[in-house]
């Protein structure tokens, strides 16, 4: 079955989407981050140790459900394929570059979209920094971006990512990972809702090609308006759900929401993160189905986005958000820190270098 | 007959490459996609584009003639 043959489909397959997040927010995810595949990625490389953010460490189940989801649903349908071979290294500093700039931002793609909904202004922000971004890699492509060509691979190639996040979950169940006891990795929905909101949302998004980078990608590109109709569903869902819990909250600097409000932060963050999501062929989201249904060159991304956060984790890139100092009633202003500025326009300069130093006449 | 060899590559590529020899062949263009989604992304252009397509499955993917 197809989902992507109808713009019916595609808005609700995204629905269904924006259904799970807002199911996964009410039975205990951080409110407006339900989903966020950054987020996500980031608490998980720390309940591997990979960073010491003690209040970000959690195995979240609903990475290693989304990686399966994509698997379980591509080999039902015919459609894994276990690939590699397409500049794997390059492929793996773009992951880096995501996450990087998600993190200055505070949130991928996914997550701004649910910031959005949730009348967070700064995500309207930083929804100009993406579209710059991901225009920025459209004209690359035009201009003849290619990372090249992937090849067949041994069926196995294909598996070893979805069989890894399984042993992270198996792992963290049994408790031998770490698990945040404060902060927003200590707030998640039952570990089996997790897994199944995962699956779920992984097969649709598999079955309705979900992506974020690509939805404004081929408006820019073809004025074809499919993949945007997908995010569309899952906006207004989220936006329904936050009116009714009371969570829309219009304004800035809004205390509690794990957002800041440095403007020009937030664009640059995004703008780096929709620039090198175009290069990758996708966004987060896209990564981990495309991982899922066989693709090694999606699977070294996601690694390196496993990599960027603990990076950021480490070295002080990732921004603080807006918060309310529970003795003085004062909200403290959340920032993105000197060393996290460096290095998106690192990020930045990087995506130009390898957007037009790969060029399509030279892959033979 | 004009052929677009996109096995391999990353989206957009093999729907960008596709419309570019549209605009510049005169007669029938097969084109040669790996992943299911692509060979209905190629199948969709035509049709937008007014013409028909038959495909067929290949070892390494698909095989789409428009014209």
């Amino acid at each position: 079955m197809n989902l992507y043959d109808s713009r019916k489909k595609l808005a609700v397959a995204g629905v269904l989407c924006g259904v799970v997040a807002a199911v996964l927010a009410y039975f205990g995810n951080p409110a407006n981050m339900a989903f966020c595949i950054a987020c996500f990625v980031r608490d998980m490389a720390g309940s591997l140790g990979m960073h010491q953010a003690e209040v970000v460490q959690y195995a979240r189940p609903e990475i290693t459900g989304l990686v399966l989801g994509a698997f379980f649903i591509s080999v039902a349908t015919k459609e894994y394929r276990s690939t590699a071979g397409s500049s794997p290294m390059i492929r793996f500093i773009l992951g880096m570059v995501i996450m990087i700039g998600s993190l200055v931002f505070l949130g991928c793609p996914l997550r701004m979209v649910i910031r959005m909904s949730a009348g967070d202004l700064n995500a309207w922000v930083a929804l100009v920094g993406f579209i710059l971004g991901v225009a920025t890699g459209t004209f690359a492509l035009k201009k003849g971006f290619s990372l090249g060509r992937s090849h067949d691979t041994g069926k196995e190639s294909g598996a070893v990512l979805p069989i890894l996040l399984i042993g992270v979950l198996v792992l963290g169940v049994m408790g031998l990972l770490k698990a945040s006891e404060a902060g927003p990795g200590s707030m998640h929905a039952p570990i089996i809702l997790s897994l199944l909101g995962g699956l779920v949302f992984g097969a649709l998004a598999q079955k309705a090609r979900m992506c974020f980078a690509g939805g404004i990608r081929d408006v820019i590109l073809m004025k074809n308006f499919d993949l945007l109709t997908v995010i569309g569903g899952v906006f207004v869902v989220m936006l329904v759900f936050n009116l009714a819990m009371g969570k829309f909250v219009v304004g800035f600097d809004t205390p509690g929401i794990i957002a800041h409000s440095e403007h020009l932060w937030n664009i640059l963050g995004m703008y780096a993160v929709g620039f090198a999501a175009v290069l990758a062929g996708g966004c987060p989201l896209r990564q981990l189905i495309l991982a899922g249904q066989g693709s090694s060159d999606a699977a070294v991304t996601v690694l390196g986005l496993f990599v960027g956060a603990a990076l950021c984790h480490n070295l002080g890139l990732a921004s603080s958000g807006t918060a309310l100092n529970a003795e003085t009633g004062e909200v403290v202003a959340g920032a993105a820190t000197p060393a996290g500025k460096i290095a998106v326009i690192i990020c930045i300069i990087v995506c130009f270098i390898i957007a037009f130093t790969n060029k399509r006449e030279n892959v033979k | 007959m004009k052929e677009v060899d996109a096995r391999g590559l990353s989206c957009p590529e093999p729907i960008m490459l596709t419309a570019e020899a549209l605009k510049s062949a005169n007669g029938p263009v097969k084109v040669l996609v790996s992943e299911p989604h692509q060979k209905t992304n190629v199948e969709k252009l035509a049709k937008d584009r007014g013409k028909k397509t038959t495909t067929k499955e290949i070892d390494t993917g698909f095989e789409i003639v428009i014209e």
